[in-house]
């Protein structure tokens, strides 16, 4: 007989180990994420009207020499903006949403459930139909600022009107809904008195597109998402206390009425902004943070990160769907997230055979 | 201010919007370092509104000296530092695990006896998990917890910040005995490391086996304080909770209210 191996370990060793194998787990799944990012991102940058060959891509990324002078100008000066804003918007989206949700205590929440889309849409039917044009603003940029402005100023009311009556977080939530159809219902009156002319453009614009990309816009919108992360980033630990209650958060110190309204105002820039530049595209600020939390759960300091690139990706995808689904045809994006989107996300909840 | 201070709600009046004085001028004995204090009283007689008002979590006029700081006037971290107040129930569906809330509680602000070392902090959210002698849970999901395990959690997630003094709203409700004696046993023992536990308990056998006092709120005022057996009479029975009770005492000096029709 020979003696057990003492590899007798008890529940706290063994909890400890798995904690650390938990952890190594969800970054590398961070990581898988970033790198599908990416290639997804060269596929977008391959695909459309005159494709090119992925070896091409990559030869024209990395060393441009390489690659003839057609294939740089439609890579660089066409595809490349398209391409980085698609990353870019699913990030701003996506990040915003998991903010919300948590704020709101509520999964069902996304930017565009408290009124942002529909506001931006409003002020960039607005500055259609009317045709304005402000001082030192070119006309292809009056209706991103007017969406902007209009997009801010929701949140922004509706952070006066939760100020007013003390903010709770339902209170909010029908604050938004009711902003949705109020602003909703603007847009058809517009769309009643609008000529045939501005009535296209507005409708085309509520679709959402990436084709209004160019680099000043995805510059902006990068420099809008920088100076948000490390803000975002710095109260994962809150967020995660949050998630316990607002009771909790606030019994461990956790000041929830500020956290809740930096919060609300980092949303509204990075939704406003995105909105602003492409337009509606509705679901990734739903979808984006549910499928990171599939992935990681909720502990903000992974799931910040893991719905920011989950967001990028599907955002990268859906671009690319949307030059593939009809040969030929370029479906604007804001479709394609929904119709590609939502089974989608129908099929991950069954699957997981989750909650909401 | 001395290591282990003494509670001391001096005069406190506090409500919510459209009823402003649910507790109005409510003033109790000491709560003294090292006791377990028990809150009982009808529905709406004001027992959560007192220990979300001691916490922090409702705003309150008046004063409650803690050592000789007056609680009202320090800001929500600093209270947050030597004060837990733990809610009655844990949020359905939140996607983190059990080691994740724990680290979490202490994460959520700077907090003076621990420094904000990751590591040092997750060796203390396990270091209190064996403690409690459920290290086994450290993995599960909250959202997949027993109402037993659950309430342990939340316990849990009170304590790990080692408050002076630990708020508990109605801790046993709706577990089981085991679960019951499990919580009640964690909450003596730390008290009896010198901090204050005070809490609201439904069930007033439950107050008279667990509690060193007992504090009787009624319509917003204490209507008693002090041993369950010196304070529980028939008389106080019928006048608070209008019902018509029997006050038996056992020989281990615990006594039993029965209700007669």
């Amino acid at each position: 007989m020979v003696d057990a191996p003492p590899y007798h370990y008890n529940a706290r060793i063994l909890a400890e180990e798995g904690f650390e194998r938990l952890q190594k787990r969800r970054s590398l799944k961070i990581i898988l994420l970033v790198a599908a990012c990416f290639m997804a991102f060269c596929l977008d940058i391959a695909s459309g009207p005159s494709s090119l060959s992925l070896k091409n891509v990559f030869l024209g990324l990395f060393n441009s020499d390489l690659t003839d002078k057609g294939t740089q100008v439609i890579m660089w000066k066409i595809r490349m903006p398209q391409a980085i804003m698609a990353l870019l918007v699913g990030m701003a989206l996506s990040l915003a949403g998991t903010e919300m949700q948590t704020i709101l205590n509520n999964p069902l929440a996304s930017p565009f459930t408290l009124g942002v889309s529909a506001a931006a849409t409003l002020g960039a039917a607005l500055a259609i139909v009317s045709g304005i044009s402000l001082p030192f603003i070119g006309g292809n940029w009056i209706v991103s600022v007017n969406a902007f402005l209009f997009a801010f100023g929701s949140v922004l009311l509706l952070q006066a009107l939760a100020r007013w009556r003390g903010a709770g977080t339902s209170v909010l939530v029908l604050f938004g809904i009711a902003l949705v159809f109020t602003f909703n219902a603007l847009v058809a009156l517009l769309h009643y008195i609008a000529t045939p002319e501005a009535l296209q453009q507005i409708v085309f614009w509520s679709m959402g597109s990436l084709g209004r990309s160019d680099w000043d816009k995805v510059q902006l919108l990068a420099i809008v998402l920088a100076a948000t992360l490390p803000f975002t980033f710095a109260v994962s630990w809150k967020m995660t206390a949050l998630r316990l209650g607002e009771d909790r958060a606030a019994g461990f110190g956790v000041n929830v009425k500020r956290l809740r309204f930096n919060s609300l105002f980092r949303i509204s820039v990075l939704a406003a902004t995105a909105v602003a530049f492409v337009g509606t595209i509705g679901f990734i600020g739903l979808v984006g943070p549910h499928i990171a939390r599939m992935l990681v759960g909720e502990e903000h300091r992974y799931w910040f990160p893991a719905s920011l690139f989950t967001g990028a990706l599907v955002m990268s995808l859906s671009s690319v769907a949307s030059k593939m689904l009809i040969p030929g045809v370029l479906l604007p994006i804001g479709i394609v997230t929904a119709l590609v989107g939502v089974p989608l996300f129908i099929y991950l909840i069954v699957k997981k055979g989750r909650k909401l | 201010m001395s290591a282990h201070p003494t509670l001391h709600i001096k005069d406190i009046t506090a409500g919510y919007p459209g009823k402003p004085d649910v507790l109005s001028r409510l003033a109790a004995a000491p709560f003294a370092p090292g006791g377990v204090y028990a809150l009982i009283g009808p529905n709406a007689a004001g027992k959560t509104t007192l220990l979300r008002c001691i916490a922090g979590l409702l705003p309150g006029r008046g004063e409650i000296l803690f050592g000789n700081e007056n609680l009202l006037h320090l800001s929500l971290k600093r209270r947050a530092a030597m004060i837990s107040y733990m809610p009655q129930h844990l949020p359905e569906d939140v996607d983190l695990i059990v080691i994740e809330s724990l680290i979490g509680a202490l994460k959520a602000s700077p907090f003076d006896q621990v420094s904000a070392k990751l590591n040092t902090v997750k060796k203390k959210a396990f270091d209190l998990l064996e403690q409690m002698d459920i290290a086994a849970l450290a993995l599960e999901p909250l959202n997949q917890l027993s109402g037993g395990q659950k309430q342990l959690v939340s316990l849990a997630q009170s304590i790990i910040r080692q408050p002076l003094a630990l708020l508990l709203d109605e801790p046993t409700s709706a577990l089981d005995l085991q679960h019951q004696v499990a919580v009640m046993k964690l909450a003596r023992a730390y008290a009896q490391k010198g901090n204050i536990v005070i809490m609201v308990l439904h069930d007033i056998n439950l107050a008279t086996r667990w509690a060193d006092e007992i504090a009787v709120l009624h319509k917003g005022k204490i209507a008693a304080q002090g041993r369950p057996d010196a304070i529980l009479t028939p008389q106080l029975l019928e006048n608070v909770y209008e019902v018509n009770a029997a006050v038996e005492s056992f020989s281990n000096g615990v006594i039993q209210i029965s209700v007669i029709e």
